[in-house]
């Protein structure tokens, strides 16, 4: 009888298995882009550049050619890349320290100059690699290994939103949030992530795709309740939705406060 | 071409056009900016990448971006902010990418002030990052000079796959002088070994980075850069060296100040006093063979730098207890006088070349 | 035809908006024409201290050494009050002092120097353009460097101020001219 083959590993990604931890939401995330990637036709002419956090590897598992950046510094070194190659595509992939509390002003400045790159964008509201610390990301009240009595908006503010800041930037050009948590909204976080990439195809601008994303291990918690977790306490004060398409502000800043 | 009168960051700028370099990445700072202002016509002109980044942690790393990608690509800044870039030299230096990286040197420490100072030769030589890991540096001391080493520090960077840095003196930034600009050959090196060039369907992929995270690996990575550094130091040291056979002393200098140390030796020498001049044109590698080459007749060397010492450290090592070495230095970017080194040595030899 | 020959470090110094460093780049341009080693450099940051922006120029034919002029100056250009106060005490026994007498009410006090007093900036306004009385002042300079004719002189102003400019040059050659008589 001839076998059927009914599910495959994308060829966007490479052999080299996943080193995230169960219930990790890098690893569905990775293989949107690989798909994304293959479908739009650009696998072969795409740059990746990885960051520093749990997705500090990601060069091994995208199969293009990829680069390892600086903690912060994927952004900046995106439109290098991107200006040295103005016909390829070049995205980083960065959380919530890397992008949001180390990197922020190579993030906010590539949606200044609307940098025709995209940035892909964890948010699981904590550090992963380095052991589960407190994120500018993290939630009111969450307990992380630097915010062990909750995190106290009078010491750490409220947390920051990525996108809704990155909307009032005058040439930001394509902004959504979604999120990994269910079926549902992979499909269409997928969605995003396409469009994403088209917008730089298109030569449109700045793009980016914020991915609320869970981390089991970091919140200390099993990776069904994570999922849940991501539903019930991210997507409250993280609302899903387009903040940006095609250069227009859609959806003003919602959410919990 | 015939020679035309052009300020030293001017100069040099063109000569990085001259020299193919493709994208350039900075953020202001006095006293580089004519450097920024002038690429950013010049490159526009071409055709080429001029970005003005949000800072110069980020201009280093596109730096490292467009390196990356297999781009020719330089920088430039002043010393707060080659502070600043320390973090993507170390980068560069560990992914193995040539740049070009200028730094129009001023006084410090902290902001401390755009006067000209050689305070950043430790910055420069010894580097501030993290790691085991050097990078060439070149220190002209005229406008002619800096274009010609503009011209070898891209092709260094190039065959070695290092970051190659320059140190200009804010002197030597800002004045005058009759250039021609002569590009040598360009070195023949193929990027597409290594470059993440987006062109992985004509090759297998390739990956740039530093990190390795087993310690045998990570290990065998620095030997082979190492295995690297001692080629440059062999084939890559520049120096100039002009010792008299009977010379009783011999300044060491770089930049600008070798050029008043000239003064200097020519005003001891209408007192019947012979001196001589080693100066580092790498500072690294470390002229260090010019030292052990010295005659006999001279009792001392005096290093005369703007700086409250730093090079000498290395002119020591270089001497390692042969003959005592000396420094003289202004700092703050106050520049000393022909006939004040010059007496500085006369006092020195007064004392027989023995320690004050 | 005489050549340029003689060693000169001189210092040019006025007001900002004056034109000295441009005087500065023409003279070591003129020199250049005729292949000695020059070199200019600007004072930039506490060396402009007390109102004065200055530059310094150095004509010779071996390596130049330090290209800040700070003492032996051949030849001081002082535009205004300021600079000939700072540097009339730094010129050279022997040496030359041309001074803008338009603005500098108190002459230079040196005996043992060459004092030349211009009145430039009313010169320039006479000529329709206060902006030249900077080449009124390098007119008096060049008085004593003949070799230096029209024709170089013009080569030399298009080389500073671009091919564009070409319909100013007549203006800035009047003014030198004036200067020279």
């Amino acid at each position: 009888m001839a076998t059927k083959v009914i599910y495959d590993k994308s060829k966007g990604l490479d052999e080299k298995p996943f080193h995230y931890c169960p219930g990790c939401g890098h690893g569905i995330v990775h293989k949107l882009i690989a798909e994304v990637l293959v479908e739009l036709g650009v696998l072969d002419k795409t740059i990746s550049v990885s960051p520093v956090g749990c997705s500090v590897l990601a060069y091994d598992y995208f199969n293009c050619d990829g680069v390892q950046a600086a903690h912060g510094r994927a952004p900046a070194v995106a439109i290098g890349l991107k200006k040295a190659c103005p016909d390829k595509i070049v995205f980083s992939y960065q959380g919530d320290g890397d992008l949001a509390s180390i990197g922020t002003a190579e993030t906010v400045h590539a949606a200044h100059r609307g940098d025709n790159t995209t940035i892909i964008f964890i948010n699981n509201a904590i550090y992963g690699m380095t052991g589960g610390q407190m994120a500018p990301t993290t939630l009111i009240g969450q307990k992380t290994s630097t915010s062990p009595f909750g995190r106290s908006k009078k010491n750490c503010g409220l947390p920051i939103k990525v996108v809704e800041m990155l909307a009032q930037v005058p040439s930001s050009h394509y902004l959504e949030r979604t999120s990994v948590h269910d079926f549902a909204n992979i499909r269409k976080t997928k969605a995003a992530i396409k469009k994403a990439f088209q917008t730089q195809i298109d030569g449109k601008g700045f793009s980016m795709v914020e991915i609320l994303s869970p981390c089991p291990v970091g919140w200390g918690i099993a990776p069904i309740k994570a999922m849940d977790f991501v539903k019930e306490q991210m997507m409250p004060y993280y609302p899903l939705g387009v903040y940006k398409d095609n250069g227009e502000l859609t959806k003003l800043s919602g959410g919990e406060k | 071409m015939a020679k035309v009168l052009m300020k030293g960051n001017e100069a040099l700028s063109e000569a990085a056009i001259k020299a193919g370099c493709t994208a350039f990445f900075g953020y202001p700072i006095t006293p580089q900016n004519e450097i920024p202002e002038y690429l950013s016509e010049r490159m526009e002109q071409e055709g080429l990448v001029f970005v003005q980044a949000e800072s110069e942690v980020a201009a280093i790393n596109m730096v490292y971006g467009a390196s990356a990608a297999g781009a020719r690509v330089m920088t430039s800044s002043s010393s707060p902010g080659i502070a600043l870039k320390q973090e993507g030299i170390s980068y560069l230096a560990g992914a193995r990418l040539p740049c070009f990286i200028c730094s129009v040197t001023r006084a410090g420490p902290g902001l401390g002030g755009i006067l000209p100072a050689q305070a950043d030769y430790f910055q420069a030589v010894k580097g501030g990052g993290n790691g085991d890991y050097y990078t060439p540096v070149y220190a002209p001391n005229s406008v002619q000079e800096a274009t010609d080493l503009v011209f070898r520090a891209f092709n260094v960077a190039d065959e070695y796959r290092t970051p190659v840095q320059m140190i200009v003196d804010g002197m030597l930034g800002q004045m005058m002088e009759p250039v021609e600009l002569n590009p040598p050959p360009r070195v023949k090196v193929d990027k597409e070994l290594y470059a993440t060039s987006g062109n992985s369907d004509k090759r297998k992929r390739n990956i740039v980075n530093s990190l390795n995270l087993s310690g045998l690996g990570l290990e065998q990575m620095n030997h082979e850069r190492f295995r690297d550094y001692e080629k440059i130091k062999e084939k890559e040291t520049l120096s100039e060296y002009d010792v008299p056979k009977d010379a009783e002393i011999v300044f060491c200098a770089y930049g600008v100040p070798s050029r008043i140390a000239k003064n200097a030796i020519s005003l001891l020498k209408k007192e019947g006093i012979s001196a001589g001049l080693i100066r580092p044109i790498t500072l690294w590698p470390f002229p260090e063979k010019d030292f052990l080459k010295l005659p006999k007749t001279v009792k001392a060397v005096l290093v005369t730098e703007l700086s409250m010492g730093q090079m000498i450290e290395d002119v020591r090592l270089a001497l390692n207890g042969s003959i005592p070495a000396y420094h003289y230095g202004r700092v703050g970017g106050v520049v000393f006088e022909p006939d004040e080194i010059a007496e500085e040595a006369k006092r020195i030899l007064k004392k027989g070349g023995k320690k004050k | 035809m005489a050549k340029s020959n003689k060693n000169e470090r001189i210092r040019i110094s006025g007001f900002g908006g004056q034109g000295v460093l441009t005087v500065g780049q023409i003279v070591a341009l003129l020199h250049l024409e005729h292949d000695r080693t020059v070199s200019w450099i600007p004072a930039y940051g506490a060396e402009m201290r007390g109102g004065t922006t200055n530059c310094s120029v150095i004509i010779q034919d071996d390596v130049i050494g330090s290209p800040i002029v700070a003492q032996d100056i051949d030849v001081l250009l002082a535009f205004n009050l300021p600079s000939l106060t700072r540097f009339e005490p730094l010129v050279k026994k022997g040496g030359k002092i041309i001074y803008n007498t338009s603005i500098i009410k108190d002459a230079p006090t040196r005996k043992d120097v060459e004092v030349i007093g211009v009145d430039a900036t009313n010169i320039s306004i006479a000529l329709g353009s206060p902006k030249v009385q900077n080449m009124v002042m390098l007119g008096a300079y060049l008085k004593d460097h003949q070799y230096f004719d029209e024709e170089i002189i013009k080569k030399v102003l298009l080389i500073r101020f671009g091919e564009k400019a070409e319909k100013l040059i007549p203006i800035n050659l009047s003014a030198i001219q004036k200067g020279r008589e």
